[in-house]
């Protein structure tokens, strides 16, 4: 390539092509294969998303393009071309150049991406000072990056430093950062894996809308497929580091005509479906290690319909092409994908329950916090019952309070004066220390983040042994027999005992996490967000986990969780949560169905869904009001798109009985929200 | 887009190495941490079995040749009394080397439990301690020093009971805010969920989660003991003649300089100097390896 003068070509076609590109990380002083030639293009203003399990090379991927691989990661070969110029080609300074101008990343974490000690609005001069821009104009710049991703009061913001920010108004910034040099191709590693339902929704819609007007060509990596079916104009589907799939992405999702992706969209609860209907698929096995040596069909261990041509000769890229688009496939089976057997049997015997007393009697209960000298209404006035085997799904956006309802019912945090908690008909104490070892025992917790939550200085042996002795009250041989039952019931082994927390995957600690909170026997056990940060494969594991456990011990779950999806497939029960209140109350299948509360409505419809057909979506404008200063009136009036007057702004709505064991705190009476939500659903808006 | 991306989620059988081996393996790789220990374990070696290389007796008098600058007999000369100052430069490291170490150990062990309980309980008992803390730091070592030998009388153990609690409140602090850190993790209330005692969850939840700041503290603070020892010794409050201590003989001769006899005076400086330096080093390596 004779180097390239500083004038711009006319674009290329594509705005990224790979090409055979072969990536491997060097471990253990030995090169291991990552990614295994790979080609694949993206067009002009195409949005493409890539998905696959964790460990499959998606980052991977995203870090060659922009050449950022860590240290012992190399490019053994393959072209990596952006906008028609081989990216291996640069030099040091036309790279630094391209990656200045041209590609921009946005990661999961948006911590990555800013620096914690320095305020906001200087990061972001500093890039366009970088260009030659500076002074004032640079300032105006900033502004006008913030206010292109829709944050109000930009000056305000860009006095600020990080952490003074919610998650999603850092990703927002982030993204700003990555888009402030209008950039042609933008990768978008995991940009909303940490977010809640409702800023999830918005951040994908700024993304849409920033697509619109940018048209940026956008690599988008997911391993949420709804996300990317609402995303993406095509997906490609990455398994041990080559394209097993790709298509458009409705027809991929749709239609899919490889093993793995069918297993892929098993995993999922859709649909509605519920825990009693089945057991959620899973995918048995693990994705092949790096550098694994693969001599068939890399799928073919985890693979129902392998034979034996799969296991010794690598199944080359199928063209399935039709009039729904050019699509390609790498399985010598692509026709039967789809009749994939199960993984795991669907039959569960869940007899219905006898209704019984309730386990858990939770009446009038309230938490303040003290903000900078304003009381804070953590939650306010919840009252609720739970049956012994029923769960309990509590929603809302995040500062709505679950957490700290979780919290108060553990006795972690003591609630005001007044309320009570009532475990199988005895009144618990406010604090834990106060309740006895009994009461103490019966409610526990699994904790969303399990590197949190899990002793990193403890082997899981150690973790295990002492939740038995002291929950269980077991030492010496007896100890050791539970502990085997303990083990086997979450599907570990002996040899995971061994190791520290960090030596296992997420789901394998995620495991661990429940075996403890099992050690007791426990009566209630409240699940915090614990698959929010799974793979979906994991996630099915996880959830037909608990739901076993939860037939075969009868314990009743809180579970709280912002993917919709999950929280109807495991519940009984839902409770809706808005700046502490409870809005709606209700069966599960009552809540989910409709009528429903405005706010679970505007929640409900925020969810991306894979098979979703243009239905109208409800925004959520705005965050959620600061809990020290709710609005007068219904607290969720500012952003209700039902709103009917001033009412709303002047008298909080009761939580009143709408059917029985159905309750919903709104003004709108319960035939005229059956009448307003029938309508949507028929007539487009 | 300045940060990249390193870690990756771990697979489920791949075993990474343990924190501890890639802590070591660093400071294998780190030069700044090699030279300090090489010089520190000089001195330790001349402190253990300084009397079998020295080549006089360091307690020694010769009156004849005192006062004899470097030569070949003396390579560091000789003092008023004529005793060598090599040997006794060689020999001198130990009385320092046994004093500091104990003095940090003993700030190391009451920073540790009064941070951990200050960090744990925070609210009144985190109040009333800290401000005891505090106050304790604000007083100048001398002052306690003088105190402590109204109280005590001059001894190596006064020096050390001195030291180590003036520093205790200095390690308290870091130990304090690390333990704040992992008081927010779930696995201490996890712990509370099992209604342990707060004796296990502070020594055996929290504890050896915390122990990396502590050990870059107390290296810190080796540096900084081993400086107070010598300046205490200098000012008569610690180690007593007729130890060839560093601090005590550049004491007794520094009024020698004028005379023109530096090297009576030089030599244990620079010794207290470059053992100062060599822990430093180490400490700086240290912290580097911990926070890679
Ligand atoms: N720096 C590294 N050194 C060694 N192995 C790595 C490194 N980074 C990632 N890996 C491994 O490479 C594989 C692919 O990782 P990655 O690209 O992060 O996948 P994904 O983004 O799909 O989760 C995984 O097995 C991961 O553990
Ligand atoms: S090629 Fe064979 S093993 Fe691979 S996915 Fe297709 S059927 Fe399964
Ligand atoms: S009371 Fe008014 S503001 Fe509140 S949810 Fe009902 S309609 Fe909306
Ligand atoms: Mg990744």
């Amino acid at each position: 390539m004779t180097n390239s003068a500083p004038t711009k070509p006319a674009k290329a076609e594509n705005a990224l092509e790979l090409t055979d590109l072969s990536v491997a990380y060097r471990v253990a002083g030995r090169n291991r294969a990552v990614l295994r030639n790979l080609s694949l293009n993206i067009r002009q203003g195409e949005a493409y998303g890539l998905v696959g399990e964790s460990g499959c090379g998606k980052s991977t991927v995203a870090l060659t393009v922009v050449r950022y691989l860590p240290r012992n990661g190399s490019i053994l070969g393959g072209v990596i071309s952006l906008d028609g110029q081989d990216v291996m080609k640069l030099d040091a300074e036309a790279l630094r150049r391209a990656r200045a101008e041209s590609v921009s990343m946005v990661y999961q974490d948006p911590g990555k991406a800013l620096n914690p000690s320095i305020r906001i609005g200087r990061q972001l001069t500093e890039i366009f000072e970088l260009g030659g821009v500076t002074g004032q104009a640079a300032t105006d710049r900033a502004i006008a990056m913030l206010n292109r991703v829709r944050i109000s009061d930009p000056p305000s913001v860009m006095q600020r430093y990080p952490h003074q920010l919610s998650g999603g108004m850092q990703q927002r910034v982030a993204i700003a950062m990555a888009l402030a040099n209008d950039p042609s191709m933008l990768i978008l590693d995991e940009p909303t894996t940490g977010l809640d339902a409702t800023v999830e929704a918005e951040v994908l819609d700024l993304i849409a809308q920033l697509r619109q007007e940018l048209s940026a060509s956008i690599l988008f990596i997911s391993h949420n497929l709804a996300v990317v079916s609402n995303m993406c104009d095509r997906v490609g589907v990455l398994y041990a580091g080559m394209l097993v799939e790709e298509g458009p992405t409705d027809v991929v999702f749709n239609d899919p005509r490889h093993p793995y992706t069918v297993a892929l969209l098993r995993c999922l609860p859709r649909g509605g479906q519920r825990k009693d209907q089945g057991r959620l698929d899973t995918i048995p096995g693990f994705l092949p290690g790096i550098g694994a040596d693969i001599k068939g069909c890399a799928f073919a261990d985890r693979c129902a319909l392998a034979d034996n041509r799969c296991r010794t000769e690598l199944p080359p890229l199928y063209d399935l092409s039709d009039e729904r688009g050019k699509r390609l496939s790498r399985c010598f089976h692509h026709d039967k994908a789809q009749a994939l057997p199960r993984a795991t049997p669907s039959d569960v015997a869940t007899a219905p329950k006898p209704t019984t007393a309730p386990v858990l009697r939770v009446a009038g209960l309230n938490k303040t916090y003290a903000s900078h000298g304003h009381p804070l209404r953590a939650v306010k006035d919840v009252s609720l019952d739970l049956r012994p085997g029923e769960t309990l799904g509590l929603v809302g956006e995040s500062g709505s309070g679950k957490t700290t309802f979780a919290r108060l019912l553990l006795g972690l945090v003591p609630p005001d004066d007044g309320g009570t908690i009532e475990l199988e008909g005895k009144a618990l104490a406010p604090k834990l220390e106060n309740r006895g070892d009994d009461q103490v025992k019966a409610m526990q917790i699994v904790f969303q983040n399990p590197d949190s939550a899990l002793n990193r200085s403890h082997s899981i042996r150690h973790i295990l042994s002492r939740a038995l002795k002291r929950l269980a009250g077991l030492s010496g041989k007896a100890q050791e027999a539970r502990l085997d039952d303990l083990v086997r019931a979450v599907r570990l082994t002996d040899r995971h005992l061994a190791v520290k927390p960090r030596q296992l995957s997420g789901g394998l600690k995620q495991r661990v996490a429940i075996a403890r909170a099992f050690a007791g026997d426990p009566r209630i056990v409240v699940c915090d967000e614990p698959t929010s940060a799974l793979d979906v494969s994991v996630q099915a594991a996880i959830l037909n986990l608990l739901a076993d456990l939860q037939s075969k011990e009868d314990v009743s779950y809180i579970f709280i969780s912002h993917d919709l999806g999950v929280v109807r497939y495991l519940s009984d029960k839902i409770a809706v949560l808005y700046l502490g209140r409870i809005m709606e109350i209700g069966p599960s299948e009552e809540v989910f169905s409709g009528p429903h509360h405005p706010y679970t409505e505007a929640l409900l419809s925020a969810v991306p869904q894979l098979d979703q057909t243009e239905t109208a979506r409800i925004r959520l404008d705005g965050e959620i009001p600061s809990a020290t200063n709710p609005p007068p009136g219904c607290v969720f009036n500012t952003r209700c798109p039902r709103k009917i007057g001033p009412i709303c702004e002047q008298q909080e709505p009761p939580l009143a009985e709408a059917q029985p064991g159905h309750s919903i705190r709104c003004h709108i009476p319960y035939p005229e929200l059956a009448r307003l939500q029938k309508a949507v659903v028929t007539e487009p808006a | 887009m300045s940060a990249v991306q390193t870690t990756s989620p771990t697979q489920d059988d791949t075993r990474r190495r343990s924190p501890m081996a890639d802590v070591f393996f660093s400071l294998m790789r780190s030069r700044t941490f090699l030279v300090g220990l090489v010089i520190v374990l000089f001195w330790v070696a001349c402190a253990l079995f300084g009397e079998h290389f020295a080549p006089y007796d360091p307690l020694a008098d010769d009156i004849i040749n005192a006062l004899a600058p470097p030569s070949s007999e003396h390579w560091f000369g000789t003092d008023q009394i004529g005793r060598d100052v090599f040997s006794r430069v060689i020999v001198g490291s130990r009385d320092i080397l046994t004093v500091a170490p104990l003095a940090t150990l003993l700030a190391t062990i009451a920073g540790t439990a009064l941070g951990l309980l200050t960090g744990y309980f925070r609210g009144i008992v985190d109040d009333v301690v800290s401000r005891i803390l505090e106050a304790f730091m604000a007083i100048p070592v001398v002052i306690v020093a003088l105190l402590a030998i109204v109280a005590l009388g001059t001894s190596k153990a006064t020096v050390i009971i001195v030291i180590g609690l003036s520093f205790a409140p200095i390690i308290a602090r870091t130990v304090r805010s690390a333990v704040l850190a992992e008081r927010e993790l779930d696995y201490v209330a996890a712990a509370q969920l099992r209604h342990e005692s707060a004796f296990h969850t502070m020594f055996v939840e929290i504890l050896p989660n915390v122990i990396p700041p502590i050990l870059v503290e107390t290296t810190v603070r080796l540096g900084y003991a081993i400086f107070a020892v010598a300046t205490l010794s200098f000012m008569g409050f610690g180690i007593q003649p007729p130890s060839p201590d560093w601090g005590l003989s550049i004491s007794s001769n520094y009024g020698m300089i004028g005379g023109g006899f530096w090297w009576t005076v030089l030599f244990d400086a620079l010794a207290i100097a470059s053992l100062v330096i060599g822990v430093n080093l180490v400490a700086d390596g240290v912290h580097g390896a911990l926070n890679d």
